[in-house]
């Protein structure tokens, strides 16, 4: 860290919120909904989840409170940042039928206000620069998704309590966050290291009641970076596996899994990076028109391969090898790196616990990471 | 920035029964700017949209040089597509397009050509057929191979016989069963693969249709000598928004829709066959 570094007491994060509500940002931060933490709008800094950690392991996330006095000692929830830029449900254009039958399409024009999310995870901005990739860097490029992209501020908080299922050192993605934020937090027992990054963030921080992080500070942040990284014990075999994993495509692993997995479809709900969608038609009832929605989609369903009457994938097996060799695999060739940043999702939200990595090293070999 | 996903009105001209499940929709764009901005070229698709229920990649059968009608021959196997079929002349639809990669034809002139289809996947064979016929004078000689199940499947009988007539073509068809005065082969298309006449060394080789098929010609044209990057193979798979967005056309890592449908067999030979992809 720089001199750019700053110290914020605890309670000067509210100044950051009132801060980005006068610039016009609507705040959304982590809070605990249904015994999970979750981003939900956020006014007050006594909605975050203070004094919680969580507990996760393979099928498994718990929530426990304690007297500590951090607001982000916990790794990460079931939501990613993923549906505040590709929307889980989206309505892509409207038809209007007339009388004589005429046809007429109107677009439906995402109007989103400029949206700030606090307390976003290394994990999360690297899948949201996958996820620009995919919608963004090829032509056409997505207009919903570029129109909520264009509106987001990110302040980022490095990890210093991550999962059990964390492996985004593995990955090359974490903990510390390193690129695509405004403002970045690092936090301590009594406030937080502050950075901006973006010019706007710099703004924001300039009108916020910071003062200069003692080297004392800045060596206990680096200490927390370096406690989250050793912590962290799950890995992935090898930064690029497409090659390993398409030399195994019958490997006796895929029938076995197949056999615990139950195809629901959870892990790519969780993930940050799976981009599938499914469109459909949605006519209203007085017959004058209809939307066409998308809808998030994964391709453990029978439809997502489905094809004139059947369905290409119709095993378990053929659908985790799709999920897999996409994930870790194609993704290479796709948009230049793995499709897996590390967050670990996949393996708590399961709810039969498989984990991704250990069917990976059962596939492709124990490799060097 | 327009919306990538957004059809445009086109009327219905004319509504034509191919056979018990096949038809042709003939259309137009209601926008006379639209129609006249539009340009494909054989082997790429439209996306038509039917009011209320939803959309469906169909490739385009016409001629480039037709700009006044655009052809889809469509099979009636699911929701949108049977309701397309009970479409009449006039009625609206939505389309927008065209997407992906067509045939290689280009590459293919001065060439040998086989074209081979199979089953009831002949439409994206046969805007190329079309196309190499009304230039018969730019490529070698042309072999024309289709297999069907049932000869009462086989459709176009005229265009084919047409063809046959044309110089230096070769048409050679096969049906698994045949029917009283079916004047072709009985049997399976495979069997007339000694028929054939090129030059191994200038023949261009396209199909469509079963990949169990093109899994066929494939290794019968490799074993004649016929080099990877001289077969090229149009693919199906479920296609949502058709311009790489929505994930499910994917096969390792090409997207059919935009890297697709037509490629080289050479780009896709590592999962060709592979079942689950
Ligand atoms: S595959 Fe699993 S661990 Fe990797 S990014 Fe997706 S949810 Fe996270
Ligand atoms: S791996 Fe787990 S979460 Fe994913 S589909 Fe199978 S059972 Fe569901
Ligand atoms: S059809 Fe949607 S990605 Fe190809």
């Amino acid at each position: 860290m720089t001199d750019a570094v700053q110290y914020l007491e605890r309670d000067g994060l509210q100044d950051l919120i009132q801060g980005l509500q006068k610039a016009g940002y609507h705040c959304v931060g982590p809070q605990i909904r249904d015994g999970a933490i979750v981003y939900d709008s956020i006014s007050h800094v006594d909605q975050l989840p203070r004094g919680y950690s969580d507990h996760q392991s393979p099928g498994q996330y718990r929530l426990q409170q304690d007297d500590n006095p951090r607001c982000f000692a916990w790794a990460n929830g079931p939501q990613a940042i993923k549906p505040y830029v590709f929307a889980a449900e989206e309505t892509l254009w409207r038809s209007l039928r007339d009388t004589a039958g005429e046809l007429q399409f109107t677009e439906h024009v995402v109007d989103v206000g400029p949206l700030a999310i606090i307390g976003v995870r290394a994990c999360d901005l690297a899948a949201l620069y996958l996820q620009d990739k995919h919608f963004l860097h090829a032509e056409p490029r997505d207009p919903g998704y570029l129109a909520r992209r264009q509106q987001l501020l990110l302040v980022a908080v490095n990890c210093t309590h991550p999962a059990a299922t964390c492996f985004c050192a593995s990955t090359g993605d974490g903990p510390r966050a390193t690129y695509g934020y405004d403002i970045v937090l690092s936090e301590l027992d009594a406030g937080y290291l502050i950075e901006g990054r973006s010019q706007q963030g710099l703004t924001l921080l300039a009108g916020l009641p910071t003062r200069p992080a003692t080297q004392g500070q800045l060596e206990q942040g680096d200490e927390e970076s370096h406690q989250a990284v050793a912590h962290q014990t799950r890995r992935l075999p090898g930064h690029n596996l497409k090659q390993a994993l398409f030399a195994n495509l019958n490997h006796a692993r895929w029938e076995e899994v197949a056999k615990r997995c139950l195809s629901c479809g959870n892990c790519t709900a969780v993930c940050p990076t799976c981009f599938c969608h499914a469109e459909q038609d949605r006519p209203a009832l007085d017959g004058t028109s209809s939307d066409h929605v998308r809808q998030w989609d994964s391709c453990f369903t029978q439809g997502h391969s489905y094809i004139h009457g059947f369905t290409l994938r119709a095993n378990t097996a053929q659908r985790y090898r799709q999920w897999l060799t996409h994930k870790l695999g194609s993704w290479h060739d796709q948009y230049g790196r793995s499709g897996c940043v590390g967050c670990g999702r996949c393996i708590s939200w399961c709810p039969v616990g498989i984990d991704l990595t250990e069917e990976a090293a059962a596939i492709c070999g124990d490799g060097e990471p | 920035m327009t919306n990538p996903y957004l059809p445009y009105e086109a009327e219905v001209i004319e509504r034509i029964q191919e056979s018990p499940t096949l038809f042709t929709l003939r259309l137009r764009f209601t926008d006379p700017s639209v129609h006249d901005a539009y340009r494909f070229a054989p082997g790429q698709f439209n996306m038509l949209y039917l009011y209320g229920v939803g959309e469906v990649p169909i490739s385009i059968v016409s001629d480039p040089i037709d700009e006044q009608i655009l052809d889809h021959t469509i099979r009636s196997v699911g929701r949108v597509t049977r309701g397309l079929s009970d479409l009449q002349a006039g009625d609206r639809i939505g389309v927008r397009g065209p997407y992906g990669r067509g045939w290689p034809l280009t590459v293919a002139e001065q060439r040998d050509v086989v074209v081979v289809t199979g089953g009831l996947g002949c439409a994206p064979v046969v805007s190329v057929i079309n196309y190499i016929m009304r230039r018969r004078e730019r490529f070698g000689t042309v072999n024309i191979v289709q297999g069907v199940k049932h000869a009462d499947d086989f459709i176009w009988r005229e265009r084919y016989e047409q063809w046959q007539q044309a110089p230096d073509t070769k048409v050679l068809i096969a049906a698994d069963l045949g029917m009283p005065l079916w004047p072709w082969h009985v049997g399976h298309v495979t069997d007339l693969f000694d028929e054939l006449q090129f030059d191994r060394e200038r023949v261009i080789v396209m199909m469509c249709g079963p990949e169990g098929m093109m899994r066929v010609v494939v290794n019968h044209m490799q074993a004649q000598g016929v080099g990877d990057d001289d077969l090229w193979l149009s693919m199906e798979r479920n296609m949502q928004c058709a311009v790489g967005h929505c994930g499910h056309c994917q096969y390792g890592d090409k997207f059919i829709c935009k890297d697709g449908p037509v490629f080289c067999y050479r780009d896709i030979r590592n999962l060709f066959g592979v079942k689950g992809f």
